[in-house]
């Protein structure tokens, strides 16, 4: 899946003097502050991070509150879909006009029919809406199916994807997993025969 | 699996049953609405302008016209099929019509139509995602008709019927959109009914407040909902003055309050609710003081809920964090401090230990503000001395802790004697000996829990001279019962010299609010009183010994009139003695009589004893 990223940065984290008995709780709850909301510098947005106090020097700004400013390391995972890449997340809803998943569980993401290819075609079997491909019988999209899809766009206020499924490596995960790996060992057998 | 039931509903027109027979006019409905949609941004909006025609239609006009409901209904559920087709600049007008309608004006089918289309709209894309949160919490407000007819059925049936859809659809969307909560929870406190509006608006609102904490958006956004919720209740009632209460004329209350008034209660000034104030309550407007008790009966009924489905103690995590922001310093808080009392009598080994325990953490540590402190203990002793429900071994376990604390203290205070030096240690010693007067008798009832209470003399005879700085009605109670108890040998002059006024305490208790600072005395509000009376100790229960020889002005006179006293203390002991041997039955008819009228003559208004007449 992309989108996600690994970051190394060095931040300053300024903390107001009455927090100067516990440091490093006070780095987390600013950093914690930061989590499930876009960034722009860093890119993205900011999922899990891992920090590390290096110096126990810390700069004291001078002002009507001395806050203090002191020098983190950190690591940071970032979730950053950009336009035409790929992503996957869970099918939670599925009806004719649209299929709605979740991705890494708070990403919201929509696939509007008109973004679906001719390929699939909806069919309601036992009271569920499921997208059937009518080349291959057994790539079926259903609730709970994990599906890759490609990103539109990415709405950073809400953290919605819009998605598509036009292109051809797109759909079921499991199914695409399977089918590349078949297509690989057709393409050994091929090549077996042409060299024999 | 709630969650598939949940999404498996018929928001779409193409049924289950029906896909391979699909109403052939239903799918040209939806395709013709996808045409006029899109058709606006090449400039042909006329079908267009006739679908923004039906939805902005007055609701009158639909009282009659089935016709024009049935079109409302179809307009609704065809543009739920075609949300992707919607764009939020070119289709404006469609979009603020829809914005601007409010599910109490529609019937339930038309309801289910546009909810419908709230949730289709809100979780395909992150645009509409804000409006449509918006559009759905406006209708916790209900119209200024259904106000004042809450007690019709029919719109009680209403109230049910659009508030289950609302909630409904929160849920619907927050499965879908994993951050609604905390995009939800900012807009919950934005759209609070403002302050100044004394309706029932305020209730119906807190009402789903509370119902949303119990749902899974609580578990984001539960502290703060209990934070607004909070915030609420105590600003109602620091804003109720003590005439703003009804009082009733039922004696068995006032005697109460006054038995309460003569424990020490008194405040600098107050005047004691004489009678019921007549107050404007046309307009649907009601009373403060009836509003915060309306409030404050939901909160009860929520905490019940909670505990009910066994999450009382995280929600208590919660409530104490904002009962520790806004009401634990707020000296004029009343009643929604019974909030925590209630819910400890709920789950008292939890909740009421908890709160025991974080309000004598919060006394003893040395990082919180000195009026911090001493407002905990007051809570502290307050608590301790009426909840019914606590076990008499951890009254006696706090009352340790409070001592060995005290004792600590003594011993390493420094020369200083001036009372303002040590304000919390004096806050703590009147807290133990607040309690006492309440629990004394239970205590030394247990042989091992009254060997505990050994340490209270050395404090009470340290220099520091607790006695003399503690409010005057508290001490002369205390060493009343001690003295008959047999707790230590009080001498009489020792009682004679505290019951006079001393410097120290009367320019002290003049200007110190936290030394008459008792949060827990008896709840005022009268529905909010009924929930919390069963697990309540009223001062009329408490039975001290020394209450058989009762004088007439006996009481009265130690409170307005220190003086007077000190010549019947001599009495006294050789009346409880003979009291002791007689036969008489020690609550006689004629006693209580003459305890009421004792009481009724009492004047309404009680200076505390630092006026000139007493010395």
């Amino acid at each position: 899946m992309e989108g996600l990223k690994l970051s190394e940065a060095e931040l300053m984290v300024y903390i107001h003097p009455s927090k100067s008995r516990n440091v490093f709780q006070a780095i987390c709850r600013e950093l914690s502050s930061l989590l499930f909301q876009y960034n722009e510098s860093f890119d993205g947005v900011l999922l899990a991070y891992d920090a590390s106090v290096k110096s126990k020097q810390a700069k004291i700004l001078s002002g009507l509150h001395p806050y203090f400013g002191v020098r983190v390391n950190t690591r940071l995972l970032l979730f950053d879909p950009k336009p035409n890449s790929l992503v996957e997340g869970e099918i939670v809803k599925i009806s004719a006009e649209s299929i709605h998943l979740i991705v890494l569980g708070f990403s919201a993401a929509v696939v509007t029919d008109v973004d679906i290819r001719e390929e699939f075609k909806y069919r309601v079997r036992d009271g569920e809406g499921s997208f059937v491909s009518r080349s291959h019988k057994r790539h079926v999209l259903k609730l709970g199916t994990m599906l890759r899809l490609q990103v539109q766009s990415f709405d950073e206020e809400v953290m919605h994807i819009a998605g598509s499924l036009i292109p051809e490596n797109t759909g079921c995960v499991k199914w695409l997993e399977k089918h590349s790996e078949e297509a690989l060992h057709t393409d050994r057998d091929h090549k077996r025969r042409k060299l024999a | 699996m709630g969650a598939v039931e949940v999404l498996n509903d018929s928001s779409s027109l193409y049924a289950s049953d029906l896909v391979e027979n699909v109403d052939l006019s239903d799918m040209n409905l939806v395709q013709t609405l996808r045409k006029a949609l899109t058709s606006v941004q090449t400039g042909d909006s006329d079908l267009y302008n006739e679908i923004v025609e039906v939805m902005s239609r007055d609701v009158k006009d639909f009282r009659a016209d089935f016709d024009a409901v049935a079109q409302l209904e179809t307009v609704l559920k065809a543009l739920s099929c075609s949300v992707s087709c919607i764009d939020i600049v070119h289709h404006y007008k469609l979009l603020s019509a829809l914005f601007g309608m409010k599910l109490w004006d529609h019937n339930p089918n038309v309801m289910d139509a546009l909810v419908n289309l709230v949730i289709s709209l809100a979780v395909t894309s992150g645009k509409y995602l804000d409006s449509c949160l918006n559009m759905l919490i406006k209708n916790f407000l209900p119209p200024p008709w259904v106000i004042k007819n809450l007690s019709n059925p029919r719109i009680l049936n209403k109230k049910t019927e659009v508030f289950a859809r609302v909630h409904a659809a929160f849920l619907k969307i927050s499965i879908l959109v994993p951050l609604t909560p905390s995009r939800l929870v900012p807009m919950l406190s934005q759209n609070m009914p403002k302050i100044h509006r004394k309706d029932l608006l305020m209730v119906i609102y807190v009402e789903n407040l509370l119902k949303l904490e119990n749902s899974s958006i609580g578990r984001v956004g539960g502290s703060v909902i209990l934070n607004v919720v909070m915030e609420r209740l105590r600003d109602l009632d620091v804003e109720i003055g003590w005439d703003d209460i009804p009082q009733d004329d039922s004696r068995g209350m006032f005697d109460m309050e006054l038995e309460d008034a003569v424990e020490g209660t008194i405040d600098e000034g107050d005047e004691f609710p004489v009678g019921p104030l007549s107050q404007d309550t046309s307009g649907g407007s009601i009373v403060v003081s009836e509003l915060l008790d309306k409030l404050m009966v939901i909160a009860f009924e929520h905490l019940e809920s909670c505990q009910n489905d066994g999450r009382l103690d995280e929600v208590f995590e919660l409530l104490f964090q904002s009962f520790e922001n806004f009401v634990l310093d707020t000296y004029k808080s009343k009643f929604s401090q019974f909030l925590m009392f209630y819910a400890c009598s709920l789950d008292p080994e939890n909740c009421g230990v908890k709160f025991a325990s974080k309000l004598m953490d919060i006394f003893l540590s040395s990082r919180k503000s000195p009026a911090t402190r001493r407002s905990a203990v007051a809570y502290l002793a307050s608590f301790l001395a009426r909840g019914k429900f606590l076990p008499v071994s951890f009254v006696a376990s706090m009352l340790k802790r409070l001592m060995d604390e005290c004792v600590g203290y003594c011993r390493t205070c420094n020369g200083d004697i001036r009372p303002e030096a040590h304000l919390i240690f004096f806050s703590g010693c009147q807290a133990i000996m607040y309690v006492l007067c309440f629990r004394m008798r239970s205590i030394l009832d247990v042989p091992r829990l009254r060997s505990e209470l050994t340490p209270l003399e050395s404090i009470l005879t340290h220099k520091l001279d607790p006695l003399s700085v503690c409010i005057p009605s508290v001490v002369a109670e205390f060493l009343r019962q001690a003295k008959a108890d047999g707790l230590f040998i009080v001498s009489d002059s020792f009682i004679f010299n505290n019951q006079l006024e001393s410097e120290l305490s009367g320019s002290f208790g003049g200007c110190d609010k936290l030394k008459t600072f008792f949060p827990f005395d008896p709840c005022l509000l009268k529905s909010s009183n009924s929930f919390i009376s069963p697990n309540f100790i009223y001062w009329s229960m408490v039975r001290a010994p020394y209450d058989e020889d009762e004088e007439d002005d006996f009481d009265a006179e130690v409170i307005v009139n220190g003086d007077e006293d000190s010549e019947e203390g001599e009495d006294e002991d050789v009346d409880y003695a003979m009291n002791k041997m007689s036969i008489t039955p020690k609550h006689s008819f004629k006693n209580q009589m003459m305890e009421r009228d004792r009481l009724l003559r009492m004047p309404s208004r009680i200076r505390p004893s630092t006026s000139p007449e007493s010395l």
